[in-house]
């Protein structure tokens, strides 16, 4: 005899109910969830900008960002202006930092569409920081991070984060030992053009004690991810560039 | 007679050496290739396989006279990924930092072979206590290869162990590296990691009784 289980009619409903419950539990605790979630995700946005101004609480070899029960304050203490830069016009936004960079760069395919262009100024002892955000690829997905860049538009500081490199290997881009490198490296060459910062494989520096050869030691084993980082910078920091050049002069 | 009878414990040890899915079932061999590189990830994804093997092997079999037969997989498929999904945001709600360590793992749980075999072969056909042990001794047979594995290509590849330096700072010269000693690099690819699984394997073969062929 057939068993009841294997009847057609059985395994239907059974399959109705069973997306039925789990498509509506996930969403219900997804929808439950949204309001925290998003909440993490806007305050880690800050720590990320004041991590990569150097504004963090880290020891000698770890990434701690500030606490998150401290965050909005030291934010609105260190970022003086937040501004949105949209072709030539430069408009001020306290909330510019929750500009999704990935929208911007979908809305802006259509070629009537100004991209908006998010930029931090922080200030800290007295000396003004320059935070850009990018966003690109890497390996599996997107990664993404802010560099802070003094006047003369030598980095101060970058943050770098990802969605799903390998484990060991991609996934290092968020640690010190990849960051700290950019520290002090010039994103123009010596011709004063803009040259991004390359991830590179050669350049045989591993102490990086050359900090104008636009080029940081690559991890090894992380040949896409830490092309994607390059590629990243070259793509999204080009786009500040003539309001950054201002800067300069 | 303990909590555990003598065919319960069989159920933890065996998959730890002579039936271990790795080396013998030749199961979740994908994960044990991308994430060993270094050995804090290795532990952190054996952990989260214990936990989501552990659970789900208990929800299949509750579940086990349920399931219509033609569907099965499919079923298996959605009750871990709903897992997977529920844990990961409950994180991201309430550990954010602890979340974002191991949103990486998340995608690699869900295609873990391991898991799947383990949900076809034993939790269909078993009780939950008993699926429950066969889940936690799977995937502690997995974490030992892992962890094996993660150690030596930290090791040899990096020179360190859970991130701190044990043979000295490669780029000052100081420790085994004033010796000429250099990291090999090859380590933290992938085919050194199917290598170093080999190499387990042929061990494992020549040293257990049960295991040898004629």
């Amino acid at each position: 005899m057939e068993k009841r289980t294997d009847k057609n009619s059985y395994t239907i409903l059974f399959a109705v109910i069973m997306v039925f419950v789990v498509g509506a539990s996930l969403a219900f605790l997804a929808t439950s969830l949204k309001g925290k979630i998003d909440e993490n995700k806007r305050l880690e946005k800050q720590q990320n900008i004041l991590y990569a101004m150097g504004v963090n609480d880290n020891d000698e070899k770890s990434v701690a960002f500030i606490s998150t029960d401290n965050v909005a304050k030291e934010f609105s203490t260190y970022i003086t202006k937040q501004v949105i830069i949209q072709g030539d016009n430069v408009t001020e936004d306290d909330e510019a930092y929750l500009i999704d960079l990935k929208v911007e760069s979908a809305k802006s395919k259509e070629a009537s569409y100004q991209r908006r262009l998010p930029l931090f100024i922080g200030e800290k002892e007295g000396a003004p920081y320059y935070i850009v955000p990018m966003r690109g690829k890497g390996l599996w997905d997107a990664i993404w991070g802010y560099i802070s860049l003094d006047k003369n538009l030598v980095v101060q500081g970058v943050f770098f984060d990802h969605k799903g490199e390998t484990p060991g290997l991609g996934a290092n881009i968020n640690q010190r030992f990849f960051m700290d490198d950019f520290t002090g490296e010039h994103i123009l060459n010596q011709k004063e053009n803009f040259a991004g910062i390359a991830v590179s494989k050669s350049n045989i520096d591993p102490k990086n004690e050359r900090k104008t050869d636009n080029a940081v030691d690559a991890i090894a084993g992380a040949t896409i991810t830490g092309d994607g980082i390059a590629a990243m910078i070259r793509k999204d920091l080009r786009m500040y560039m003539p309001y950054l050049q201002t800067l300069k002069n | 007679m303990g909590l555990l009878s003598k065919r319960d414990t069989k159920l933890i040890t065996d998959p730890l050496a002579d039936n271990n899915p790795i080396t013998i079932q030749v199961l979740g061999i994908c994960s044990a290739l991308a994430i060993t590189a270094e050995l804090e990830a290795s532990i952190v994804m054996s952990i989260a396989v214990l936990f989501v093997l552990g659970l789900g092997n208990v929800v299949i079999s509750l579940m086990r006279n349920i399931i219509p037969s033609k569907i099965r997989i499919i079923v298996q498929l959605i009750v871990v990924a709903t897992l997977v999904i529920i844990v990961d945001l409950v994180l991201k709600a309430f550990a954010y930092q602890l979340s974002k360590t191991l949103s990486v793992f998340v995608g690699l749980i869900i295609t873990n072979c391991i898991i799947m075999g383990r949900f076809e072969a034993f939790a269909l056909a078993n009780g939950p206590w008993k699926s429950f042990l066969d889940g936690i001794g799977n995937s502690l047979g997995y974490a030992v290869i892992l962890i094996i594995v993660g150690f030596f290509r930290e090791l040899l590849g990096s020179g360190s162990l859970l991130g701190f330096p044990v043979l000295g700072d490669a780029i000052e010269k100081t420790g085994v590296y004033a010796y000429g000693y250099e990291n090999n690099g090859f380590m933290l690819l992938a085919p050194m990691a199917l290598i170093t699984v080999g190499l387990i394997i042929w061990v494992q073969r020549n040293k257990s009784k049960a295991l040898i062929e004629d």
